[in-house]
């Protein structure tokens, strides 16, 4: 009798664990699918100071909402289910309430983790997102007037932000103050997002990836080169007379 | 299910009321007031803890963190920070200590959702529903660190019933609560405690746990029992009784040593000769002088 149970369990042995495992799976297939969906986040939607990239930052947050407690302006906010965020981790939007640049980055000192990198000490060195001016069709300082609030309020005035006078065309006489972001200082606070006077703002924060180019590897600017090496990289280059086309009346 | 067959209606009328519930008044107390220390802080400005279950941090000096998470960012490739890792040193010390699935039991917040959901299945005596085995929890658990192997991301965290539970009560609800009632439907309607006694993970990991764990329920005055099966009718894993209460016939010791009893105390309750007491797993003395005394067992053999 025992003799021959023994086949019938092994067979149902290998039948439960078949059953087990590829249920689980097909559940973890899911989980996988949602938890790639999980890694696209709206471009509204920025990460707390000395957050890694998205990929490495979803990996190594736990969802505590320690920032989130310890944010002095509640600025950050826990993703709820059901946000296009994914569920449970940190974010702001700047033009609902923007980083104020804590000196002390207090969301950082409460991170447990590490998901917010514990070495960024200084805050102007985080890079929370980049501001663009989206639109030149409704800012007013392209309009020709002085608005100059996203300069004004920016942090990091006349580094992040700066006013580039360029000619008035539309008048013929005046300048226009031309607010010009520059990459290697704006942090990303969003200040100047919640700061646009406009009914949508001009100026927006845009994680870093959707708002920089990047020229490939091997290009070489002419100008920079020659700087470069105090000299032209093509030595006794002919510079040959222009040719205009005859002027005939 | 009448009155009089209800588990536990003998420990009523022999007991009283009150000590008939007090190992599952105090769970409640327990549950309850890790969710109101919780919520001191947003709700009343006494901050003595802060954060969620994940990981938090006590009067802003103890930190406290859930191994299983913690386990998923690691898999996910991130080496988390020394506070994450004492925090969570600190609860593996504790759960081995007070049993592993005491966690379950006495902290989770889904366990009163699967316990009311058992509850309303005894009252409404819905019987049957889908049979899935209790080891397909370790299945899932196997499952978890895969998928964060895979994804790069900490994926069951997307749809963890019990970190999505708390957050919601402590940060704010969003979509959660349909995750509750999906759990609440699917123990109450599609299988009997099947939820945590079948597929939970975090369960699962806190058996794992608690292995070793010292606090455990001994059915020390198993000669008193009178096979009502009250105790196994309303335990959430009625299958790690048996070889306690059984022992006397078998040669096993009185204390409940499965790793998947979750010491809610409940088996105690609802005994009307009270049998059952929590105990240490060390202690395997049996009241009556049973014949089966554990250590001269296993030495005849």
């Amino acid at each position: 009798m025992s003799d021959r149970s023994q086949p019938m369990d092994r067979r149902r042995f290998l039948a439960d664990t078949a059953r087990a495992a590829c249920g689980v799976g097909v559940f973890g297939l899911a989980l996988g699918l949602m938890a790639g969906q999980a890694r696209s986040r709206p471009a509204q939607a920025l990460r707390p100071p000395g957050a890694g990239p998205e990929d490495d930052f979803l990996g190594a947050c736990v969802r505590c909402g320690l920032c989130v407690r310890d944010c002095p302006y509640d600025t950050l906010k826990l993703a709820a289910l059901g946000d296009d965020v994914a569920v449970g981790t940190p974010y702001f939007v700047a033009r609902e309430v923007p980083c104020e640049m804590c000196e002390d980055i207090p969301c950082v000192v409460a991170c447990p983790t590490g998901a917010l990198d514990p070495d960024l000490e200084d805050i102007d060195d985080s890079r929370m997102g980049l501001a663009v001016l989206v639109d030149e069709e409704t800012c007013l300082n392209f309009q020709g007037l002085r608005c100059d609030v996203c300069y004004r309020v920016c942090p990091l005035i006349d580094k992040a932000i700066t006013l580039e006078s360029e000619h008035n065309v539309r008048t013929g006489v005046h300048a226009m103050f031309i607010p010009t972001v520059h990459s290697d200082a704006c942090t990303g606070c969003g200040k100047c997002e919640r700061g646009c006077v406009l009914e949508e703002a001009a100026i927006r924060v845009f994680p870093r990836h959707l708002a920089k180019g990047r020229q490939g590897d091997h290009y070489r600017l002419g100008w920079q080169e020659k700087a470069k090496r105090g000299e032209s990289l093509v030595p006794g280059l002919v510079d040959l007379p222009d040719r205009l086309p005859e002027f005939k009346p | 299910m009448s009155a009089e067959t209800r588990p536990g209606a003998a420990a009523c009328t022999t007991k009283g009321w009150f000590a008939a519930h007090k190992w599952l008044i105090l769970r409640r107390l327990s549950q309850f007031s890790v969710i109101g220390l919780f919520l001191l802080g947003p709700l009343a400005g006494i901050w003595f803890i802060k954060g969620n279950l994940a990981s938090s941090l006590i009067l802003d000096t103890v930190p406290l963190s859930d191994p299983f998470v913690l386990l998923q960012t690691m898999f996910a490739g991130h080496l988390p920070e020394t506070t994450a890792l004492t925090g969570a040193a600190i609860v593996l010390v504790a759960y081995a200590l007070v049993g592993g699935r005491a966690y379950c039991s006495w902290v989770c917040p889904v366990n009163v959702v699967t316990d009311v959901a058992a509850w309303a299945r005894r009252r409404l005596d819905l019987r049957g529903g889908v049979r899935i085995n209790r080891r397909t929890r370790y299945w899932v658990l196997a499952m978890v660190p895969v998928a964060a192997v895979a994804t790069g991301v900490i994926a069951w965290e997307l749809v963890n019933p019990v970190t999505l539970t708390f957050r919601a009560i402590v940060f704010g609800a969003g979509a959660a609560w349909m995750v509750v009632l999906a759990v609440f439907l699917y123990d109450l309607f599609v299988a009997e405690r099947g939820w945590c006694g079948h597929l939970c993970p975090m369960g699962a990991f806190y058996s794992i746990v608690g292995t070793v764990s010292l606090v455990r329920v001994s059915a020390r005055d198993r000669g008193a029992c009178d096979s009502c099966m009250d105790c196994y009718a309303i335990c959430p894993e009625p299958q790690v009784l048996s070889p306690a209460v059984r022992g006397g016939e078998t040669g096993a010791g009185p204390v409940v040593l499965s790793p998947n009893c979750t010491n809610c105390g409940r088996c105690i309750d609802v005994c009307a000769p009270d049998v059952f007491a929590f105990t240490t797993r060390f202690n395997t003395e049996v009241d009556d002088g049973d014949k089966a005394q554990p250590e001269v067992m296993r030495k005849a053999a």
